[in-house]
């Protein structure tokens, strides 16, 4: 098997779930604008995208309990708009999950196939083979109030599994769980839905368990697609600034083309300094901005053959689990990061350090200056 | 000035010990952040400094003061929720004045303080704004300004940043740090989100049922994490089981199940003692030449999180364990179902007495 290539392009003939020109309006606001997306059949799809860029919408939007203002949903070939959220064979799990008080673990979770007379046996088997792996099948016989918020979470998650139905809606899913917790749950989570041959559509704000978890990722951004592909292609070609903001982070570097040639281009930055990426894609004197991931910005003392070398001194210097983050300041004032596995660091430098930083041509992308300037793409808060 | 002292402090709730007899100390001018899992007790800990409950025993001193009956509003502390509480109807500039109009200050006081406080925060220009119009992240600013505008000393956040996107919760977390350094606060932060309190911190320390499990700076408990739990709580990390079976000049040599061998630095072990031992995924590499220890396995799965890869591998004996590698612009050449050998040096190797109870050890909840 290929590494790393889950590509699996959505073509009519395999998507279980497609959505034609979906909008829907609240007000004034496009909360989903002309929407266009199909999903496989079996296919971990996540939505990722910032509060308010319409991803619950789209969730409610499939689930059946929200009705778009225009625009059709497909679920196996047939328009469902108008179809009451039971009979499109999807449930849809709220980030709050409600179980049911006056039931243990074990009838919750095995209240949809008893509803739905499910023989003994494979009742019996199916709630236990979840449970198992929602790591609760010891807790079976306890009741809602008497688990921790992260295991009614995933009593709620086994319930929705074992309903039998075939779409999983999950909107923010690990959302509620301590955050050592939600990783952990990440990998089950999709184990889960693949074992059981189930189609999910995820909803998260956070990057990186979008990138850890689907087969595609959806960037959402104020109501519009923004980026669909695996998460190699949303990481590691991403479209737009906003992307590569959002997914990974980045430092960005304003400057101009000042030459393209056949190995790449030539850009000048603030101070006069001079920057080389291999992309060759943009014109002479286009005013354009420069983005190098974190990891790919190295720390030292000394400059590197064959890459943009920038002395500069370290800002800030914060351990975050595994890695060091750097801020460093450059001799042009511009604030690069760059971010080291702590295996990988030589040594450690402290803030007020004056370092050199090193990157490749090859790992810059470069942008079209935007028209609404660089901060209004890059900003979170 | 706040120096925090707490004297064996404890708190039930009916049966449950909340706090069971906790004692420490934050210095002044230290950021020190609580973490845990859910139910460990951090909040109760946090409310019982803050004076919003009160504790069955012990002592709590603030700034040498004894506190632990003198109510909120004379503690001299700023408190932040993570649910943002700004009244609705005001607008950031009357939220941020609120505090101190209650308080019966003159305008002539208050002024300059609210000044201050929202150019630290970068908000000077929407004062004029109502919390409605402001993004989540904006509002939690807002209410970091309000705790601290009448002069509280001491700022005690209570997972401030739980409810924001986690991209404005990371570029928050280098804002709220600069802000308790320049202003020369003392600040007590507790989150279930180990990597901030990593990243945010002068110390941290970790709880468990109530407990102090281990307190120290973020890089040693990360890399010398004195138990298990702790261990496994502040970050990934690789668990095997095995016993002492050769003791050396160079260290020790454990056998894992019945194929598996790694030398480990430690010398206070005997032959036959029953070993924990873990690592961090970055620190395992593959085939590394110059590395004695190897564990030979098969490539189960590859999780990809953008230049980071995880390389999940099972060991001849069975057990799973993850090597974490950053690739820059080279795609691995891996292939699930690859033989690989997975190498670990001494150094990286941390060892453990085996526990009572391994899997309560390894429990997250």
């Amino acid at each position: 098997m290929p590494l790393l290539e889950f590509s699996r392009e959505g073509d009519a003939a395999t998507s279980l779930i497609r959505l034609v020109n979906v909008t829907k309006k609240f007000g004034d606001i496009n909360a989903l604008d002309h929407i266009n997306l199909s999903i496989d059949d079996g296919e971990y799809l996540c939505i990722l995208g910032q509060t308010g860029a319409g991803k619950t919408t789209l969730l409610r939007i499939i689930a059946g309990l929200l009705e778009p203002d225009e625009g059709e949903i497909y679920i196996d070939g047939k328009v469902v708009n108008g179809i009451p959220p039971e009979k499109r064979n999807a449930v849809y799990m709220f980030q709050q999950f409600a179980l049911f008080p006056h039931m243990d673990v074990w009838r919750n979770v095995s209240f949809g196939p008893v509803i739905q007379d499910w023989d003994e046996d494979r009742i019996k088997n199916v709630t236990f083979e979840i449970l198992e792996m929602v790591r609760l099948a010891e807790r079976r016989d306890a009741f809602p109030n008497e688990l921790s918020g992260g295991m009614q979470q995933r009593v709620a998650l086994a319930r929705g599994i074992a309903s039998g139905a075939r779409i999983l809606l999950l909107d923010e899913p690990l959302g509620a769980l301590d955050a050592r917790l939600r990783v952990d749950l990440r990998t089950q989570l999709r184990k889960l839905v693949k074992d059981q041959g189930l189609t999910a559509v995820h909803v998260t704000h956070d990057q990186e368990e979008s990138l850890m978890i689907a087969d595609r990722v959806v960037v959402l951004r104020n109501g519009r697609i923004e980026q669909i592909g695996t998460p190699h292609e949303v990481y590691s070609k991403p479209q737009s600034i906003f992307v590569t903001s959002f997914v990974g982070g980045a430092s960005f570097i304003e400057g101009t083309v000042a030459k393209v040639d056949d190995s790449g281009s030539i850009i000048e930055i603030r101070g006069g300094l001079r920057t080389c990426v291999s992309d060759r894609s943009k014109k002479n004197g286009e005013k354009v901005v420069i983005a190098i991931r974190l990891e790919d910005v190295s720390v030292g003392t000394t400059s590197k053959d064959g890459a943009n070398n920038f002395p500069g001194v370290v800002e800030t210097a914060m351990f975050i689990g595994g890695s060091i983050e750097y801020e460093v300041r450059l001799e042009n004032d511009v604030l690069a990061s760059s971010r080291i596995l702590l295996s990988d660091a030589f040594r450690a430098y402290k803030a007020g350090e004056r370092v050199v930083i090193s990157f490749h041509p090859e790992n810059c992308y470069l942008f079209s200056y935007p028209k609404v300037g660089l901060l209004k793409e890059i900003e979170a808060i | 000035m706040p120096e925090v002292r707490l004297v064996n402090v404890t708190k039930r709730y009916g049966k449950i010990v909340a706090n069971d007899n906790v004692s420490f100390t934050i210095k002044d001018g230290e950021y020190v952040s609580i973490i845990g899992p859910s139910g460990c007790g951090k909040t109760t800990l946090i409310k019982n400094i803050a004076g919003i409950i009160k504790p069955d025993g012990g002592e709590i001193y603030i700034g040498g003061q004894l506190v632990t009956d003198l109510p909120i509003e004379d503690r001299g502390i700023g408190y932040v929720f993570q649910n943002i509480a700004l009244f609705p109807h005001m607008t950031v500039w009357g939220n941020v004045t609120y505090g101190p109009r209650v308080r019966g200050w003159s305008l002539e006081e208050t002024r300059p303080l609210a000044i201050e406080m929202l150019e630290m925060i970068k908000l000077g220009a929407r004062s004029e704004a109502y919390p409605s119009e402001l993004s989540g992240g904006t509002q939690q600013k807002t209410a970091v300004a309000r705790a601290l505008v009448s002069r509280a000393e001491l700022l005690l956040l209570d997972e401030p940043l739980g409810a924001l996107d986690v991209k404005v919760r990371t570029e928050l977390r280098h804002e709220l740090r600069r802000l308790v350094k320049d202003l020369k606060l003392t600040a007590l932060h507790v989150t279930h989100d180990q990597e901030e309190a990593m990243s945010i911190s002068d110390r941290v320390i970790v709880m468990k049922r109530g407990r102090i499990v281990e307190a120290g700076a973020p890089m040693d408990l990360y890399s010398q994490p004195m138990n298990i739990f702790t261990a496994n709580f502040v970050g990934e990390a690789n668990f095997l089981t095995g016993t002492i079976t050769q003791i050396s000049d160079e260290g020790a040599l454990v056998e894992i199940g019945d194929s598996l061998q790694l030398m480990i630095n430690s010398r206070d072990k005997r032959i036959g003692d029953r070993v924990v031992i873990a690592f961090r995924p970055e620190f395992a590499s593959i085939g590394d030449s110059r590395i004695m220890n190897r564990l030979p396995g098969n490539l189960m799965d590859i999780l990809y999180s953008g230049r980071i890869i995880r390389l999940k591998v099972k060991l001849a004996n069975g057990d799973p364990i993850v090597v974490k590698k950053v690739l820059s612009f080279e795609r691995p050449t891996f292939t699930i179902g690859d033989k690989l050998t997975i190498t670990i040096s001494p150094k990286n190797i941390l060892v453990y007495n085996y526990p009572e109870n391994l899997n309560t050890e390894l429990a997250l909840e």
